[in-house]
């Protein structure tokens, strides 16, 4: 039962697990590393995929937000630290009225000169934030977020209904905003500025929670979260492990990123989140009632996929393993960085779902948002003639 | 199917009871109407069905609700997904998923049902509803008809035994009301489904009802009955059926297919008789214009929103707007108070152009009441409400208030404006809008959930807007409001304009947007039972 919704039988839509580990692969990548062309080109690569990939529904066009809110990070990252200095040694660009902070503010700087490294190593920092956005807004743009919803294991239900509001709570507020600010307009009021926003505030909540309210009464009306026939108790000891293996995974993989902290035990809590995690689940998940609607099936496509994410992992940390400087940015001495030919090819192995993964099936989404109905040629005839074509007889005899 | 005993239910913190002591038993296969004023408790009545009242909206229910068998007291609404689908209001708001196929399988998949069941029932389902050409589309790119409709579906699939709808048409052109309509008595009658509807257009929905339930509201009996001998003496009615009343026509038809039957003596008596309404025929003669568009058109992205379109909007003159969902209605609405720059061509309100006008001149010079008069308000109360919009406007302290009281007078001062009725809501978004007196009055589909009472007293100040020289645009699928206050009708069709002419010409021509009474009396062009009346008095029996 594979997910045929295209007009071509190679048309079909990849399991959404592949691409969230793919893109994760890449966000770790970029995590680990601070030179400045191996961010580049794994921002580079991940837009090249969602490029080639995407879907015409309305969630692929989320790359672009997270795009744009990249470049933001990375410009509040530099005025924050060209406005509160931390007055790192270096070669100095240009320095700023500083102003003098009573003593309690000691360590803490406005003003003064600013270092070229400062400013280096702050963009770096946003850089690498950015790009971890731009992953993240990649597999949003694959994969929807709904999609992604289904592949939750029964044990995680109640979390389900939290995440399914919170993914509707987005778009609808964008939608509120909007017709709120034509209201204000219609009364003759501020639609911009800050006097704008502070009438518009409480409407736009009230509207997104409303529909937030609406959501979770429908999802329980059709049946989300029935009780199965699992005891009370063995359901809550499932779902206790599960939660609490996935903080352990949390605070693992925080152990694992950042080298030095947790004295090292990041790896041993990791493993131990995991095996909780998978008890959690396998006990809860055995007597579920849930069924799956035309599952999206693990084929080929989807190893080779996730693979490709880690392979730039993989690459990045092979380079580091073997001793390459340039995986990190070195800011003293001041150098142009070079490129670390494994890491390279590891990030460019993950071009591969560009031509690996399926092409997406044509039909899915609307042409444009907001679109009204493809209309039948039937109703189309009917309305502009005013043929007596009514779907009753009684419009028929009524008419002329 | 259905049993509520002694069912009494108030919400938190309200003294008044907003079901007292109800008892109610709905049978297999059956076919119901609830109908009643907004805020009367009908939502609420239905919610019980299914358990969302209590377990959702919070307050106190006493009594029982027993639904196939199995009491609400002890089944959250998820424990009846099984058995009782629910279509809310408004069904893009109750969409869980993103695709029409995925939204029609997600109950199955919560109830466990076999996958091979599962890919048949959701094929069945899309064949009955006519949806399997919109089966891998986005549910966000779907029209206001085929999103209800996909709603409906979406609990169908459950194969519950009881399907209870809120106002399912409330939104919906005249044409995609018929075909929900049409779909639901198919059910009833191939399934035998047990079918509970809340409908404000009775004039719609009677003619599928097996049985009636009023809800006068405030906690008074419910009046359940045959929909023939309910009508017989019910205050509200449908066009058709008060013309069966003054016709005297027994026993009182309720489709127009049994009206037109017996009526050939009435449209006898009226042959020789032209049919006029007061005031009519001043529309005639148009006075000053106060708005134009010149060839403007309007484009979403690739998507062709209006095309093309030069119209006059006069002094004097009420205005209909028709067409069906997403034929352009609210665009150019938008475009006559400059909400967004047009694409091509010009919009013109008394020499100015929209787009580039100060808010605040603006309202002198056109108002909108928007489809939910309730975005137009902020205020905590009806009082703060006027004396902000005085002041927003610059206008004398008071003037609001009094235009208020003009509209409809006495809306308590005090309450928040989300706690009036929905006729309350739109007096004061109306009273709000008017009280910078703009010569241009625009009306996004303002009879939506009002009731009759309220509707009647809109029309009379829409008939004064009219006579105080305003031009009244009003954009709607109530044909039957068309009927009685409009002057001038023009229809859209995918952007532009197919129909523009005197109002009572272009209605009785078309057979979608005809109101009961033309398809009754056809081929003589009578719009209202007012005007009937009006004619059988001068010509005496």
């Amino acid at each position: 039962m594979s997910r045929h919704r295209g007009t071509g039988p190679s048309q079909r839509s990849l399991h959404p697990l592949a691409w969230w580990i793919w893109a994760a692969g890449m966000a770790v990548t970029a995590i680990k590393t601070t030179n400045p062309l191996l961010l580049a080109m794994i921002a580079a690569v991940v837009i090249f995929v969602v490029a080639a990939r995407r879907t015409a529904a309305p969630w692929s066009r989320s790359l672009t937000f997270f795009l744009r809110l990249g470049l933001i990070v990375i410009a509040i990252r530099i005025v924050v630290e060209i406005v509160f200095n931390q007055r790192l040694p270096g070669h100095v660009l240009f320095v700023l009225p500083h102003l003098t902070l009573p003593h309690w503010a000691a360590g803490v700087y406005i003003g003064g000169p600013v270092a070229l490294e400062a400013i280096l190593e702050a963009f770096l920092d946003g850089l690498r934030l950015a790009v971890i956005l731009v992953c993240f807004g990649a597999a949003n743009s694959l994969a929807s977020p709904y999609r992604l919803l289904r592949c939750l294991p029964a044990v995680l239900y109640e979390a389900g209904v939290a995440v399914t509001v919170a993914l509707a709570f987005a778009p609808e507020i964008v939608i509120t905003i909007a017709s709120v600010r034509e209201a204000r307009r219609l009364r003759g009021r501020a639609t911009r500025g800050l006097a704008g926003l502070r009438g518009m505030a409480i409407p736009v909540l009230e509207g997104a929670l409303d529909r937030s309210l609406q959501l979770a009464s429908s999802m329980d009306s059709r049946g989300y979260g029935r009780r199965d026939g699992t005891n009370r108790s063995t359901r809550r000891r499932a779902t206790s492990a599960t939660v609490i293996g996935l903080l352990a995974v949390v605070v693992g993989v925080y152990g694992v990123l950042a080298v030095g902290s947790l004295f090292g035990l990041g790896l041993p809590i990791l493993a131990a989140g995991i095996a909780l995690c998978a008890l959690g689940l396998s006990v809860g998940g055995k007597r579920t009632t849930r069924t799956r609607y035309r599952p999206d099936p693990w084929r080929w496509p989807e190893w080779v996929v996730a693979a490709s994410g880690l392979c730039a992992l993989a690459g990045l940390a092979a380079a580091e393993a073997l001793g390459s400087t340039s995986v990190q940015f070195s800011f003293y001495p001041l150098a142009v960085p070079g490129l670390p030919v494994l890491a390279c090819v590891g990030i460019l192995v993950a071009l591969v779902p560009a031509i690996a993964a399926p092409a997406p099936p044509a039909t899915v989404g609307p042409k444009a948002l907001g679109e009204p109905a493809t209309l039948e040629p039937s109703a189309v005839a009917k309305a502009v003639t005013f043929g007596a074509a009514g779907s009753r007889p009684t419009v028929v005899e009524g008419g002329r | 199917m259905i049993e509520l005993r002694d069912v009494s239910f108030r919400y938190g913190e309200s003294e008044i009871p907003t079901l007292s002591h109800v008892e109610l038993s709905i049978s297999e296969g059956e076919l119901c109407v609830v109908v009643g004023q907004t805020g009367s408790g009908k939502s609420t009545l239905l919610k019980a069905i299914n358990g969302l009242v209590p377990y959702f909206t919070g307050g106190h229910l006493a009594g029982e609700v027993i639904v196939a068998g199995r009491s609400t007291r002890d089944h959250p609404p998820r424990e009846l997904a099984d058995v009782v689908g629910l279509v809310g209001q408004n069904p893009a708001a109750s969409f869980v998923t993103d695709v029409v196929e995925d939204e029609l399988a997600y109950a199955m998949e919560n109830l466990g049902i076999e996958p091979a069941a599962m890919r048949r029932r959701v094929e069945d389902t899309l064949d009955l509803l006519g949806l399997h050409e919109l089966r891998a589309r986005s549910l966000l790119s779907l029209s206001g008809g085929q999103q209800q409709r996909v709603a409906i579906g979406a609990v169908l699939t459950a194969s519950p035994r009881v399907l209870v709808l809120d106002e399912p048409t409330s939104a919906l052109d005249p044409a995609a009301a018929e075909e929900v309509l049409a779909a639901l008595a198919r059910l009833v009658h191939d399934l035998g489904l047990t079918v509970v509807v809340a409908e404000h257009r009775l004039e719609r929905v009677l003619p599928f009802a097996d049985r009636l339930i009023i809800v006068p509201g405030d906690g008074a009996p419910l009046q359940v009955g045959d929909p023939g001998e309910l009508m017989e003496h019910s205050p509200v009615a449908p066009p058709i059926v008060e013309l069966g009343r003054l016709a005297g026509w027994e026993p009182l038809p309720l489709s127009v297919r049994d009206a037109r039957r017996i009526a050939a003596p009435l449209r006898e008596r009226l042959a020789t008789i032209e049919p006029t309404r007061p005031g009519e025929g001043a529309a005639l003669r148009p006075g000053s214009v106060v708005a134009a568009t010149h060839r403007l058109s309007v484009s979403y992205g690739e998507l062709r929103a209006i095309w093309d379109i030069d119209l006059r909007f006069c002094r004097g003159e009420v205005l209909a707007l028709m067409g069906r969902n997403g034929s352009g209605k609210s665009t150019l609405l938008g475009q006559l108070v400059g909400l967004r720059p047009p694409t091509a061509g010009t919009v013109d309100v008394a020499g100015h152009d929209p787009v580039g006008l100060g808010a605040r001149k603006l309202i002198k010079l056109v108002g909108l009441v928007p489809q939910d008069a309730g975005l137009l308000l902020y205020s905590a109360t009806v009082g703060a409400e006027c004396s902000t919009a005085d002041h927003d406007a610059g206008l004398e302290p008071g003037t609001t208030a009094a235009t208020l009281d003009r509209v409809l007078p006495g809306v308590p001062v005090g309450r928040h404006p989300r706690d009036l009725s929905e006729g309350q809501r739109l007096a004061l978004a109306l009273a709000v809008v008017l009280a910078p007196a703009p010569p241009l009055v625009l009306l996004d589909e303002p009879t939506r959930g009002l009731d009759y009472p309220s509707k009647d007293r809109l029309v009379a100040v829409l008939g004064d807007l009219r006579d105080a020289g305003h031009s009244v645009v009003l954009a709607t699928h109530d044909v039957e409001l068309v009927a009685r206050v409009a002057d001038r009708a023009i229809v859209l069709a995918d952007g532009e304009v197919v129909a523009d002419g005197p109002a009572r010409q272009v209605v009785c021509h078309s057979p979608v947007f005809a109101p009961q009474v033309a398809k009754i009396l056809a081929p003589e062009p009578w719009l209202t039972v007012a005007e009937v009346r009006g004619a059988l008095e001068g010509v005496g029996p």
